[in-house]
């Protein structure tokens, strides 16, 4: 597919000493010896050996590299629990907007009121979507998102003098991050079965909740693309005995509009902006975990929120933050771009929710008899479903490749044997969804030794996953 | 109908009666709570009024100014490459490489941002970026604890980045505060039961410090030592991995990164191959596919939290691939004597600039230590200081509180703007 005959594949390899990419512009003070400036021991006796490249070939090489990446601009990217939704470039446009992009963090409140309001606007519209009233938009990430929550519950009870809480609770459904979040957190991590719709085992909780428990981390709709239709009774039980009904807010693509976790019993929770609310994903970040909490739980919030006074956007501590958890406010540029998302859609958010519901119902409809479907109900944005008898999840996402579509999740949520975990987003249309489709039922009646070669027509076939750990090569 | 669904009524019509219901709110028939009032939102805008809002407010921000603001993010100069390989979609919007056979191009990124770091840390293994600066020291932190068997607990000194230091305390470490002479910190007093030891270089005083003497404290107590580096610097600096330090962290933003109001950056983190398992985050490695092809994947899975859940080393789940991206594009068009270039130019003028402002009879808090492009001048009132610059057009330096002024100086600022403000401030 690349040319690359005469060159290395690596950036490295196709350079040559002394070739520059970039020019700087001349010195016009006086040139410091550093020799002169520093200790001799400070400094560098060898260069590192980086490329010395030239421009031309800088921009071919990565132009090249995206050309061996799938993203959602170029394939259908049904990934369960990632709400892979076109990305509008008008967000991208905002980002680049200079008088953001070149905004220094430190520069005083005076100087930054453009970014202040924008922040103290979308820490709004989060309330407004969740029912919960303050929000943190510090969090880098969906997982530090839950870290922050939960070092917020935990911060609540040792100023309440409560030490005897140990425990988060933890549907054995939840995403990875939840369970990991709890023990970095310095909680023990009690995990709890699921009823037959996917939802927390009522029951199970009951007995599970006492004096010890600090909170449960739910994920609405849950990980298998159902809702949490005990929702309320689940956060009497925790609220009975004192502790927090947290949310996993990846799944707010199904919410808006329709439901308010505030209304349901939820006492804190976190966003994700690049799922519910198109900031690029990046190839994996970066992203923003936005924050939102009932008022009892609000003086705990991460160092600083802003807040307005008058006609002017200030940084405020609140009273008895847990600290900061970022360098600076959050990942700026998707915030902006989440501001500019909502602004685009307003009150018609909902109707983003409905269109994710349809489709992924739709698929499920569609797929339904030829593949199993766990928990074959109304499913909200997403549906978990599993293969025919004798096939594996794992070759059947390989073979999608081979059909042009991005593989959905699979293997979770663990609870599902073979799962694949379908989110097709409301950004699809009816015609991607029916070829998908027809794709995967061909995939269906398709051998075993065919889906097992798959696939074959990407960048690369299968990989052996285990030499890359056993002979760990990870640099040039 | 909202902006980015491509559904007509036909086809929502169509699609209803294939799942067998009559209309959109019977999708939503089992959740409870309802939702029965429309979200209060600002109303519904085009793209055209929305970007005009963009740009009201981005009118409300005083940038495109000099800039003399530094403390952990820095202005420099972004070549126009790298924003044109971000912008590419097939990496904009794509997600964690979970299927490495259609995401080899993000995968080898990350390899190439895994050398680079490598090689400027000297040390043997990268991983494929976290959060940013602040989370790196963080992690940094948790994984001497790990390593060490010992309680969280780290002795830095206030050379390291206050904002760093918050972080470390919310996580739940515990802190030592070393003490420093005229800036460089004092590593003879490191306690014995401490996890790990911090040098940042250059501090937050822009001070470059002694990383061999923190390796010699922390390794005399059997702690771990953490240099925590701004990656432009070790162009010119010593590499902390040949100073005896165990892992290399620090904020990846001066490489290609805009300041964009604090984000989103990347933070870097390198060890001894000897600590990976305990290295949080995505680590991506080498290997063949069926044909014997070389190809790129995320390996060492066995650390992370969507395998080992509440035993994971770390809650961390992707890394800042698109920021890595752009740190991986501008290395490589820099190349080592690039990167030389931006440290020499960088110090040529913070150097100028300290000189002349010694000259107006303005004293440097810090006179003896060595540093690159950041540096202390006591200033009394840094306020009003402050403020006459922004009259005249320029971003001072940052407010340490106590009477002085932070002042960062890069490649970008011309001896018209360092003369200017030697003026203003010698006048204010």
């Amino acid at each position: 597919m690349l040319s690359e005959k005469s060159l290395g594949s690596l950036i490295r390899d196709k350079g040559r000493e002394g070739r520059r990419g970039f020019t700087l512009p001349k010195n016009d003070v006086e040139n410091v010896d550093l020799g002169k400036v520093l200790p001799k021991k400070a400094l560098r006796d060898e260069k590192p050996r980086l490329a010395e490249v030239d421009e031309p070939t800088v921009v071919r090489h990565y132009t090249n590299l995206s050309r061996k990446n799938w993203g959602i601009d170029t394939n259908f990217y049904p990934l369960g629990s990632c709400t892979m939704k076109h990305n509008p470039r008008a967000n991208e446009a905002a980002a680049a907007n200079p008088g953001f992009a070149s905004l220094h963090p430190l520069q005083p409140e005076k100087q930054s009121q453009g970014a202040l309001r924008v922040m103290h606007e979308l820490q709004g519209f989060l309330a407004e979507v969740s029912g919960l009233p303050a929000v943190s938009l510090q969090p880098l990430a969906g997982a530090q998102g839950e870290l922050t929550s939960i070092l917020m519950v935990k911060k609540f009870f040792e100023d309440a003098g409560d030490s005897g809480r140990t425990t988060v609770i933890v549907p054995s459904t939840a995403h990875g991050t939840n369970p990991a979040t709890a023990t970095m957190a310095g909680f023990k991590s009690k995990e709890i079965g699921v009823d037959e719709h996917g939802g927390v085992d009522v029951e199970e909780l009951r007995e599970a909740v006492d004096g010890t428990t600090a909170a449960l981390m739910i994920t609405n709709p849950n990980t298998c693309g159902v809702y949490e239709r005990n929702i309320s009774e689940i956060a009497e039980i925790l609220h009975g005995s004192g502790a927090f009904l947290y949310m996993d807010g990846a799944n707010m693509n199904a919410n808006m509009g329709r439901m308010r976790p505030a209304e349901a019993g939820v006492d804190i929770m976190h966003y994700n902006l690049h799922k519910t609310f198109s900031t690029p994903h990046g190839g994996g970040g970066p992203g923003c975990g936005a924050i939102a909490s009932t008022e009892n739980l609000a003086p705990f919030r991460p160092d600083p929120t802003v807040e307005k006074h008058g006609d002017e956007f200030h940084f405020v501590r609140p009273e008895k933050s847990i600290g900061r958890v970022a360098g600076f406010h959050g990942n700026f540029g998707p915030i902006l771009r989440a501001w500019n998302y909502i602004k685009m859609h307003g009150p018609e958010l909902r109707d983003v929710t409905d269109m994710a519901v349809l489709n992924a119902n739709y698929v499920r409809a569609k797929l339904g008899g030829t593949y199993r479907v766990p928990y074959n109900e109304l499913c909200k944005h997403e549906v978990v479903i599993q293969p025919p008898e004798g096939k594996r999840a794992l070759d059947i996402a390989k073979g999608l490749i081979d059909h042009g579509y991005h593989p959905p999740t699979i293997y979770f949520p663990l609870v599902v044997k073979e799962a694949m975990l379908i989110e097709p987003t409301e950004s699809e249309s009816k015609e991607t969804l029916d070829d998908f489709i027809g794709a995967m039922l061909e995939l269906a009646e398709t051998s075993e030794e065919d889906l097992e070669a798959s696939p074959t027509t990407a960048p690369t076939r299968r990989l052996d996953e285990t030499r890359a750990a056993r002979q760990l090569k990870a640099r040039w | 109908m909202a902006r980015f669904t491509p559904h007509t009524e036909a086809d929502v019509r169509e699609m209803l009666e294939a799942i067998g219901v009559e209309s959109i709110e019977d999708l939503f028939a089992d959740v409870s709570p309802k939702l029965d009032s429309e979200l209060n939102l600002p109303p519904t805008l085009s793209e055209y009024e929305a970007l005009r809002d963009v740009e009201e407010a981005a009118r409300e921000n005083d940038t495109g100014l000099p800039m003399f603001l530094g403390a952990g993010a820095y202005d420099r100069i972004i070549p126009s490459s790298v924003g044109a390989m971000l912008s590419r979609g097939e990496f904009l919007t794509a997600y964690t490489p979970y299927q490495p056979e259609v995401s080899q191009g993000g995968l080898q990124v990350i390899f190439e941002f895994q050398s680079m770091i490598s090689e400027l840390t000297a040390l043997e293994i990268s991983n494929a970026s976290v959060y940013d600066g602040a989370n790196a020291v963080v992690e940094a932190a948790l994984m001497t604890a790990r390593l060490t068997k010992r309680n969280p607990k780290v002795a830095v000194s206030a050379g390291l980045n206050p904002r760093y230091r918050e972080v470390i305390e919310t996580y739940g470490a515990e802190i030592v505060t070393l003490s420093h002479n005229n800036g460089t910190t004092n590593f003879s007093e490191v306690p014995d039961d401490v996890s790990g030891v911090f040098v940042q270089n250059p501090n937050y005083f822009g001070i470059v410090e002694d990383i061999e003497a923190a390796s010699e404290a922390a390794h005399d107590v059997d702690a771990l030592c953490v240099a925590v580096c701004d990656p432009i610097s070790l162009s010119v600096l010593e590499a902390p991995g040949n100073l005896g330090a165990d892992i290399a962290v620090g904020e990846a933003q001066p490489l290609g990164m805009p300041l964009s109001f604090g984000g989103p950056y990347a933070g870097y983190m390198a060890t001894k191959e000897e600590f990976v398992r305990q290295l949080p985050g995505r680590i991506t490695g080498e290997t063949v596919d069926r044909d014997g092809k070389l190809a790129y994947v995320l390996t060492l899975r066995g650390r992370e939290q969507d395998i080992r859940r509440a035993r994971a080393n770390s809650n961390i789940c992707t890394n800042q691939a698109l920021t890595a991206l752009a740190a991986t594009v501008y290395t490589a068009l820099m190349g080592p004597e690039g990167l030389r270039e931006v440290a020499e130019l960088s110090a040529s003028k913070a150097h100028y600039l300290a000189d002349k402002l010694t000259d107006a009879g303005m004293r440097l808090r810090y006179p003896d230590s060595p540093f690159l492009w950041e540096f202390v001048v006591e200033m009394g009132d840094v306020e009003r200081a402050n403020e006459a610059l922004l009259d005249a057009g320029i971003i001072g330096g940052y407010d340490l509180g106590d009477g002085a002024m932070l002042i960062a100086v890069t490649e970008k600022r011309t001896k018209e703007e360092l003369d200017a403000f030697v003026e203003v401030v010698a006048n204010a």
